[in-house]
């Protein structure tokens, strides 16, 4: 017995507002209308107050193609709304674009079109992203298949009774790997030029109404440039020493991480996950264990939960000297201060060291858990650390930065973003909080147990470097506030929740988004599941990618050499920005 | 004062200049005699300068935890010098890894019945990435993680796809690198035979021989029945007791005479204390075993080898929707290539 069409509609949500938009109250969220959402979309973030776009993914489902926003309320905060939009055509899915809503949609949606190949109608500049203009296929969709490809899902058939070693290159031998799209000749082939006519201005005509103007110049920095962090590259438009325009160009890196995922067993996924912000794998860690265990249910043990902050906090203190040095660096104070950040992370590398076996790549959460206990002597030295050195050192960085004139002159002013840039932009992390919108999720949605620690929000109202820089210094000290307590506080028992120890987990259907707080920012893992023991959809919302977006904005109307320091106080990891 | 922030700055390098200094000139003796090989960092904290270790002449203390790439445990057999193997080949550890680096051939008895031990096993480590999965779920304790990480080779193939040979090491070997894992595995070990030599003679009087390992992961892998009592992981509670004895001895006398004692008469010697010149022998024993299997599989193959490879037939080099035989066939085509190049490789 169904309800007639016309009832069903107007118990939908906002169907006063948006008549039509809303089609069907999932319970993952709200499916809408493609040629409705733009209007959808005004209304919620102008009338509802869902300001935040904080992540665009993207599903190839059997049937159809489908968009997903999840949004975020941050001036008045607000729980999760999913928007979902189905795209029946697969061989043209288009839908309209939601960048002019939320501009923080940008790179997400050009990422969507770039794995997924989903058209955004009305996308200011839609091409690739990650992959090299010219590619050819849709690596996310579930039925393309890599150049060394061997099994839809991990385990191997052929490594186990019968493992024979062979090489990938063997198995597919050089060229025998690569497939042609029909009737391609890769003679006649030339690349696609990239023309950059929007920062270049070329469709603008002559300015001011006179030809009498500075010529634009098109300079590339990067992808091998010391300031760029990686292999980044800043495409920028520059008229004499000043930036006019910026496009960022990126996927130097890329692995297809999420296809990695994909192929993976749940479990095989935490160690790939190390991988996306090197420098702070244990957050990577915690990030994506939330997510499976919110499908799991699973109780996590007391002890485990302390655990995991205390590596969590000391990641964040890593991540944040590493940010302030190489900032520094990039102000030309050349490797003193990196140096004197470096050497305090060591020790608390040496920390990760002895309780997970390595000191970058940590591996160590569990669902339900973490790997290990800590070994003897552990506490003794993190609470050297806490209590002794890291203030000195702290106190130290202060008096070596905080009050240098010169780093004030370069900083203040710079690169400065509005709070309603910031918000709109998807900003997330320090960059979000240094355009004075206190906005941390270890408040907002406390996760794990953060809401039984007293810290305070760091936030700064001049949006520039130098409030970038302190927030990052200030967060430090609240960092060290959370370790006293949670080192003061941690309970003796379990680490696993009882049972044995399961290499394949059962993960039940469904999908879950979780979110936390990284060092970098709201990092979001997106995981879903269709009961087989691998996922089905497996998604990150990498922070550093999505806080490039501002990086043009930022940047234009500044000198080339304080484009460097603005991209260097966005502190983005290209592991996690190529993925 | 403009300027007065940069002069405090430099003020803060200038003490962390001096303090280097101050710490390095403490250590003078020890440190600079050769007789500090080893630095044990784990009061480095208390340091004010800048602490750096002249690696390869000095080195850090591994922490007991550090992971490599992974190794595989044996017991030595006190009797014959033979050594035994505690892996059973049931493939939890291929199953679990996420690069998909470890291959696995399961041996094989007269009758053709496969056996709990493995015949081949190979970990690529190219391709590994140590991440530990496969020594934290192994429910034998028969691979772990070894803490040489100086592999560095000149060619990926074959001196980095790791061997059973290359693999192996005696169990000592992991109790020294490992103490408080081997300890506990151990204590842990014990307690489990104690139960079962317990409830076995109340519950089931009929079979003599118990099973030693947690019989489920192996029940799963091969039949339980066709085992002969002498297959690793099989062993009788008696044998336990006398391996324990030894490696217990083995300790005491390492304690006693520090390195003096060899750990295991193994002929091969351990992991980390390989020689160049073994490393090679072992390649070259690799390689030519590798090859004679291959030669014995594709014989056919190998003979039209001398002409030029046939080149791949067109629907071949689609890759992207190769069919079962085309894989077949590529894979017959390698190991004939290979093949080859081995028997090319012993002429010269």
């Amino acid at each position: 017995m169904t309800a007639p069409v016309e009832t069903v509609m107007q118990t939908l949500p906002f169907n006063d507002a948006v008549p039509g938009a809303v089609l069907e109250q999932a319970k993952t969220g709200l499916v809408v209308a493609p040629d409705r959402v733009l209007e959808l979309a005004r209304y919620l973030r102008d009338e509802q107050g869902y300001d935040y776009c904080s992540m665009v993914t993207s599903i190839d489902w059997p049937q159809y193609l489908e968009v997903v926003y999840y949004l975020y309320g941050v001036a008045q905060s607000k729980e999760a709304l999913v928007l979902r939009v189905r795209l029946a055509d697969k061989g043209n899915p288009v839908m309209p674009s939601l960048t002019p809503v939320w501009p923080g949609a940008d790179f997400q949606e050009r990422e969507v079109y770039d794995m997924m190949g989903v058209r955004f109608e009305g996308h200011p500049n839609l091409r690739r992203i990650l992959l090299w203009d010219g590619f050819d296929g849709f690596p996310l969709r579930k039925d393309y298949r890599e150049s060394y490809y061997e099994e839809d899902s991990k385990p191997f058939k052929s490594r186990h009774p019968d493992g024979q070693h062979n090489w990938a290159e063997d198995r597919a031998p050089w060229k025998d790997n690569v497939s042609f799209p029909v009737g391609w000749d890769p003679d006649l082939w030339t690349s696609p030029q990239v023309e950059y006519r929007r920062i270049m201005g070329v469709d603008e005509g002559p300015r001011n109404g006179t030809d009498l103007r500075t010529e634009r110049i098109l300079v590339n920095m990067g992808p091998q440039h010391p300031s760029t962090h990686g292999v980044f590259r800043m495409v920028i438009a520059i008229e004499g020493e000043n930036v006019v325009g910026l496009e960022p160009e990126m996927g130097y890196l890329h692995r297809c991480h999420e296809k990695i995922g994909e192929r993976n067993t749940y479990i095989m996924n935490i160690p790939f996950t190390d991988r996306l912000d090197y420098i702070s794998s244990m957050s990577n860690n915690l990030g994506y264990v939330l997510a499976v265990e919110k499908l799991m249910g699973v109780q996590v043990p007391e002890r485990a939960e302390y655990l995991r902050v205390i590596m969590a906090e000391f990641t964040r203190i890593i991540s944040h000297f590493i940010a302030v040095g190489f900032l520094f660096n990039d102000l030309g104070a050349y490797f003193t201060p990196a140096l004197y950040g470096m050497r305090e992370r060591e020790l608390i590398l040496d920390l990760f060291e002895g309780v997970s076996g390595s000191r970058m790549m940590c591996n160590y959460m569990r669902f339900g858990g973490v790997f290990a206990d800590l070994p003897e002597g552990w506490i003794k030295r993190a609470r050297e650390l806490v209590w002794n050195r890291l203030p000195r050192v702290m106190e130290e960085f202060e008096n070596l930065l905080s009050g240098n004139e010169i780093f004030l002159t370069r900083t203040r002013g710079t690169g400065v973003l509005t709070r309603e840039e910031a918000v709109a932009y998807s900003m997330a992390g320090p960059m979000l909080r240094a355009s004075g919108v206190p906005y941390d999720l270890r408040k907002v949605a406390p996760y794990s147990i953060y809401d039984r620690f007293e810290f305070d929000v760091c936030s700064r109202p001049e949006g520039d470097v130098w409030a970038r820089f302190r927030v990052r210094m200030d967060e430090i000290y609240q960092s060290l506030r959370i370790l006293k307590q949670a080192i003061e506080q941690l309970p003796e028992g379990p680490i696993m929740p009882p049972g044995k120890k399961q290499y394949q987990v059962r993960v039940p259907a469904g999908e879950a988004y979780s979110r936390i707080e990284g060092p970098k920012g709201e990092l979001g893992f997106f995981v879903v599941s269709d009961g087989k023991p691998n996922p089905y959809r497996y998604h990150v919302r990498a922070p550093t990618f999505i806080n490039l977006t501002s990086l043009e904005k930022m940047t234009i109307g500044h000198k080339v050499a304080d484009a460097v320091v603005i991209l260097g106080a966005i502190d983005i990891v290209l592991g996690e920005v190529d993925r | 004062m403009f300027g007065s922030g940069v002069l405090k700055g430099l003020g803060v390098t200038l003490k962390e200049f001096l303090a280097t200094y101050i710490d390095d000139i403490k250590q003078v003796p020890s440190r600079y005699s050769g007789g500090k090989e080893v630095i044990d960092q784990s009061n480095v904290g208390e340091q004010d300068g800048l602490f750096t270790i002249q690696y390869p002449e000095e080195r850090r203390k591994l922490p007991e935890r550090f992971r490599y790439i992974p190794m595989l445990l044996y017991e030595t057999n006190a009797e014959t010098d033979a050594r035994d193997p505690r892996c059973t080949a049931c493939g939890i550890c291929a199953k679990v890894c996420p690069p998909q680096c470890i291959w696995i051939v399961r041996d094989k008895d007269e009758n053709g019945k496969p056996i709990t031990r493995p015949a081949e096993f190979y970990i690529d480590a190219t391709i590994c990435m140590n991440c530990g999965l496969c020594a934290e779920f192994c429910p034998f304790d028969a691979i772990k993680m070894n803490h040489d990480f100086e592999i560095a080779a000149y060619k990926r193939m074959p001196q980095l796809v790791f061997d059973l040979d290359e693999l192996s090491v005696p169990v000592s070997y992991y109790a020294r690198i490992r103490p408080t894992d081997y300890e506990e595995e151990e204590a842990a070990r014990r307690a489990k035979e104690s139960e079962k030599a317990a409830a076995k003679p109340v519950e089931k009087p009929a079979k003599p021989a118990a099973p030693a390992a947690p019989s489920s992961a192996v029940a799963a892998s091969a039949p339980a029945a066709e085992v002969a009592p002498a297959a690793p992981g099989r062993r009788t509670p008696e044998e336990i007791e006398r391996l324990k004895a030894e490696a217990a001895a083995r300790r005491a006398a390492k304690a006693e005479g520090g390195e003096a004692a060899p750990a295991a008469p193994a002929p091969a010697g351990v992991g980390s204390k390989r020689t160049p010149e073994e490393i090679e022998r072992l390649k070259a024993e690799a390689a030519a075993r590798r090859a004679a299997k291959a030669a014995g599989e594709a014989a056919p193959a190998t003979e039209a080898e001398s002409e030029p490879a046939p080149p791949p037939a067109p629907a071949a080099s689609t890759g992207r929707n190769r069919s079962p035989e085309e894989i077949e066939r590529l894979k017959a085509e390698a190991a004939a290539r290979r093949a080859a190049k081995a028997a090319q490789g012993d002429k010269e």
